[in-house]
């Protein structure tokens, strides 16, 4: 199956699924607009959910281009299934407290930066274009949950007692990141695409840092979970599609 | 938790090079770091800077508003202070 993969398919999946992480992981933030801690935050938190948002819009208008079906953003965004999400399952996790979310965003985003990093030199001119506009965003996103992790982590003691769980109980959703399927494989033979073995060393390396700094121990890994790029989601997804796409059910096609 | 409020900092923006930094308010913080993300958080998302100085506002220091007669009114009938006494030759230009 993996050497017949068709290349146009790979990469209409790819940006599927890259669409998906940004925006399953933005409608999670959105959901703490107005819960934030701080005012400052609020504003924060606010943007970064935006420019998750934004990007998705970006890859689910390139994957609608590659698929030439007349599909658009707002058909991929609010008119699938769970089973047609590819999200990464650790994105579609209920944000838990301040720091769960945190130290999930600086998972995903040690990741996600590798990965459009090495996006911006692949040969698919559509996905190196919007990651040349992402990778900005994606930067200071990084940065913001970092300081954040190294101020709890090296906080009080139940500031590091609570990132500490977080850390533990949000591990087992990482492997998946790493583990490809023939979609992957091809992107990265075929387009000269993201090398997730070579990412996943960095990622080890970067993660252990901020995690270093912060005072906090890199858990053991464990069994992995996966699912999501087989459309297999956790029980959260579905209530979170249903609110996210409910107004566009309710209504179709209504726009504002 | 604590309800202690975080330290308060001004925020001073430069809205492009050449042009000074203008005093754009105020953001709470924990440190200095947080201060600046938080400002450019706050005061520039639209497009409003290309710089940003942060300071605690407590190591600002004012003049007192109670002392306003002595510090300022002094200077207000002066007039000799402003050059406007003097013809200045065209070549000059700008001064």
């Amino acid at each position: 199956m993996a050497t017949q993969m068709n290349i146009e398919q790979a990469r209409l999946t790819y940006a599927l699924r890259l669409g998906d992480n940004a925006l399953v992981l933005g409608q999670r933030l959105i959901e703490l607009v107005t819960h934030q801690p701080e005012l400052e935050e609020e504003l924060a938190n606010a943007n970064i959910s935006l420019d998750y948002i934004g990007q998705a819009r970006m890859y689910y208008s390139c994957a609608g281009e590659l698929e030439g079906k007349g599909r658009t953003e707002d058909d991929f965004a609010l008119l699938r299934d769970s089973g047609e999400y590819q999200n990464l399952l650790l994105l579609e996790l209920p944000n838990g407290h301040f720091g769960d979310t945190i130290v999930r965003q600086v998972l995903f985003d040690s990741f996600y930066i590798l990965q459009l990093e090495a996006l911006l030199g692949c040969d698919d001119a559509g996905l190196a274009e919007i990651a040349a506009r992402a990778i900005k965003e994606v930067r200071y996103h990084l940065r913001h949950v970092s300081l954040w992790l190294i101020r709890l982590g090296d906080g009080t003691q139940e500031s590091h007692a609570r990132v500490s769980q977080s850390l533990l109980d949000l591990w087992r959703y990482t492997g998946e990141m790493f583990s490809g399927d023939a979609v992957d494989d091809c992107l990265r033979d075929a387009c000269n695409g993201p090398d997730l073995a070579r990412i996943q060393v960095e990622w080890r390396s970067n993660v252990n840092a901020v995690l270093a700094e912060a005072t906090l121990a890199m858990p053991e890994d464990e069994w992995m979970i996966g699912g999501g790029r087989q459309g297999v989601h956790t029980e959260h997804m579905g209530f979170l599609l249903a609110e996210m796409q409910h107004v566009q059910r309710a209504c179709p096609g209504a726009s504002w | 938790m604590t309800e202690k409020n975080w330290p308060l900092y001004e925020v001073f923006i430069r809205s492009k090079s050449g042009l000074s930094h203008r005093h754009a308010g105020s953001i709470h913080a924990t440190d200095d770091q947080m201060a600046l993300d938080n400002a450019r958080d706050t005061y520039t998302r639209r497009n409003e800077g290309v710089s940003i100085w942060v300071v605690r506002s407590d190591k600002i220091v004012a003049s007192d508003p109670a002392e306003y007669a002595a510090f300022f009114e002094p200077a207000k009938d002066k007039i000799y202070r402003h050059p406007t006494f003097y013809d200045i030759p065209e070549e000059v230009g700008n001064m």
